[in-house]
């Protein structure tokens, strides 16, 4: 019974999720209440309906064509240095819309939560949740919970969904590089894929990497402004800028080379990567993206996106060439030359 | 990067290639091949690959990429070996993270674990036996692969779990030694090796007077090398000067690490724990005597193969692998059968492709791009 005077978060104090915040009773509309709807506070979610009604008129008025995305996140360890699970599933699922030049507008949230999980850690991750969430600028209107038994999930894992909407005459796609073309990142890479691994503690290394989890659909704006002909964009999440750059080169049929020297890379990831044997190129970012650009706009992109707080380190690291098509090849610092490939396998597992 | 940079001084690799293009066209008058230069250890694979500096070196001058990757060359029954033992009820198989790609006959240790094995990779044996004393009522397996690089861990490990009483720690040994297969490799009708890169981590146990039969009976140089590009390209260099001042002799480049005595303390823990085996299969070579060691009698309670049964099938490596050729420089990698074709990293069927140190796998992904020619770029 519920004590007079006491809210919610009081009584929740040392408590751990139990199977009984997922069976559709009182506990579980208590939790939903007074942990979502609180915290993501929008009337579209309030309304607690089965589902977000969206009214079209105004998403009309900011574009032609809807983006629409998923995506799950599993991290583990769920809070690290830089962020947690919560700002991974809000920034994540934005920046898979900005990637196609959408404003991202809303989201859907779903947990699946293991028995057991302390109701403090679940209170963390949602208010990390709604503060990315204000940031940027997107409402989550509508969600689910799950809670399955302790050992059928690690702790807490999330899916969210985003809705966007997208300008006319935006087109950019993976397979518009052309010979020419300047490649840019919007700063230096690998620093989420190293402040996970090292979270993990089991390797007893010392840094002060933090994850670059940030929110791109405002640099894209800027980016979109100086040259509204960006022939490709994607974020190097999983599989790093190599990768993303192999999918370019693959599609697009042309090759793609980098320049070493000018790849920018904090020294404390590079001296992460010297001593562990990874390389930065395959390492995960979430707060990073590639774009492929008309070399005559190139160095204006440039410009614009130093300006901007996400991309204060902005570079371009490479150009588009004839051959080899569909590779991705490096200058090294040393003087030679590499293949930049695909991975057969994951650098490291559970990184977002 | 302090103590990095400095070895990757784009200038000084200008200075030394200019010098090596000079001593190898001396070097090729009145040639028609190429001078091989085999490098022993795949760390210098990888760095070869990795810098480019195989494009970098005049054509005259050929990498030859040894056996020195000992995740590739472990034989597909020793695996299966791993897997039946990491498939025993209770046990934790614990071992570094390239040893779970390996393939045996049908899988490999990271498709045991999705099938229910508790497979788990570690950085260090050390990080097994927390393991062990944390588990006390399974049984933790470390599975021991590697040269003399690896050895004195596993054999100090071994030595501590021994002071600590423990009894549910025990190892599956398929640690190899350097110097038999050198020889393996140099007693090879069909080689093509000039000259030899030694190996760096294994020399900083071991010492280099061990390569001195190399020198005195087989008349090949031999440089110890450091694993950064200008080590490799200096390592080069010094090599290609013994030649042309036909000198064959044992020099060590990689001072900074590799004192000529080797590391006596590692020595000693190897030595109190491991005894040579009569016969090793390695995969792509063959059986190559004492080329193996397994663990001292007074250690039987810490042996995996003494304290569990184990299938001990000897599976023959795949007739249509040319690893073997490859290993002496008789072929380049592309130039096997099925490279990039039946064999990729994705289901590598030979021993040279499993690991990123296996000349194979280095070739696939940093040195060969038209997949349809089989050609490597230049």
């Amino acid at each position: 019974m519920k004590s007079p005077g006491r809210s919610w978060m009081e009584r929740m104090q040392g408590q751990c999720i139990t199977l009984a915040h997922g069976s559709g009773g009182k506990a579980m509309r208590e939790l939903v209440e007074e942990l979502f709807v609180a915290a993501f506070d929008n009337p579209l979610l309030a309304a607690m309906d089965d589902q977000a009604v969206v009214p079209l008129d105004a998403l009309r008025q900011q574009g032609n064509r809807l983006a629409f995305t998923t995506d799950s996140y599993v991290v583990s360890p769920l809070v690290f240095p830089g962020g947690s699970i919560g700002e991974l599933a809000v920034n994540g699922t934005v920046n898979d819309l900005a990637m196609s030049g959408a404003a991202p507008r809303f989201l859907s949230c779903g947990m699946i939560l293991e028995e057991g999980l302390p109701i403090a850690e679940l209170v963390d991750i949602v208010h990390r949740m709604r503060d990315a969430a204000s940031r940027a600028g997107v409402a989550i209107v509508t969600g689910d919970t799950k809670v399955v038994e302790r050992g059928a999930a690690d702790k807490l894992f999330i899916n969210t969904a985003g809705i966007g909407v997208i300008q006319p005459g935006v087109a950019m796609a993976s397979n518009r590089a052309r010979p020419g073309d300047a490649v840019i990142v919007n700063g230096a890479i690998g620093d989420h894929g190293i402040a996970i691994l090292l979270a993990r503690n089991e390797l007893a290394l010392e840094s002060s990497v933090e994850s670059d989890t940030q929110p791109l659909h405002n640099l894209v704006a800027v980016m979109l402004e100086a040259c509204p002909e960006i022939h490709c964009l994607r974020d190097a999440t999983r599989g790093g800028v190599a990768t993303v750059l192999n999918e370019f080169a693959a599609s697009s049929n042309v090759g793609i080379r980098l320049t070493e020297s000018s790849l920018p890379v904090h020294e404390s990831v590079r001296g992460a990567c010297e001593i562990l044997g990874l390389d930065p190129l395959y390492l995960a970012n979430e707060g990073k993206l590639v774009a492929i650009v008309p070399r005559e706009h190139a160095q204006a992109v440039v410009n614009a996106m130093r300006r901007h707080p996400a991309g204060l380190e902005s570079a371009m690291i490479g150009e588009v060439v004839d051959a080899p098509p569909g590779g991705v090849v490096m200058a090294t610092a040393f003087g030679g030359t590499r293949v930049v490939d695909t991975l057969v396998g994951d650098q490291l597992p559970r990184i977002c | 990067m302090k103590f990095v940079d400095e070895f990757r001084d784009p200038q000084k690799a200008e200075r030394l290639l200019q010098e090596i293009r000079a001593l190898a066209s001396t070097l090729m008058q009145g040639r028609t091949r190429p001078l091989g230069i085999m490098e022993v250890c795949g760390g210098h694979t990888h760095t070869i690959f990795r810098y480019g500096i195989n494009r970098m070196l005049p054509e005259e001058v050929e990498f030859i990429h040894g056996p020195g990757c000992p995740v590739c060359v472990l034989p597909r029954g020793r695996v299966d070996d791993c897997i039946a033992l990491a498939q025993r009820p209770g046990v934790i198989m614990t071992t570094f993270g390239d040893a779970m790609r390996v393939t045996g006959s049908k899988k490999n240790l990271l498709q045991a674990r999705a099938e229910g094995a508790d497979v788990r990779m570690v950085y260090s044996p050390l990080d097994a036996l927390k393991l062990a004393r944390a588990h006390p009522g399974r049984d933790v397996i470390f599975f021991a692969l590697g040269f003399e690089t690896t050895m004195p861990s596993t054999a100090l490990t071994v030595l501590q779990a021994q002071k600590e009483g423990l009894t549910n720690f025990s190892l599956f040994c398929n640690h190899i030694t350097i110097i038999p297969t050198i020889k393996a490799v140099l007693d090879s009708p069909d080689l093509h090796v000039d000259a030899f890169l030694g190996p760096g981590h294994v020399s900083m146990v071991i010492g280099t007077e061990a390569y001195r039969f190399i020198a005195d009976q087989y008349r090949r140089p031999i440089v110890i090398a450091g694993f950064e590009p200008l080590d490799i390209l200096h390592s080069v260099w010094m090599v290609l000067k013994q030649l042309a001042e036909r000198r064959c002799e044992v020099e060590n480049q990689y001072r900074r690490v590799v004192p000529d005595d080797g590391n006596a303390p590692a020595l000693d823990a190897i030595a109190t724990v491991f005894e040579l085996r009569e016969f090793f299969e390695w995969r792509g070579l063959g059986s190559i005597d004492y080329s193996g060691v397994r663990m001292r009698a007074p250690f039987a309670a810490f042996d995996a193969e003494r304290k569990f049964s184990l299938p001990n099938i000897a599976i023959a490596d795949p007739t249509a692998c040319q690893c073997g050729e490859v290993l002496k420089g008789a072929i380049k990698p592309n130039q096997c059968k099925v490279f990039g074709t039946a064999c990729t990293p994705d289901s590598p069927m030979g021993a040279l492709m499993v690991s990123t140190e296996g000349a194979c796998a280095a070739y696939y992904n940093y040195g060969w791009l038209d997949r349809t020619k089989a050609e490597p770029m230049r």
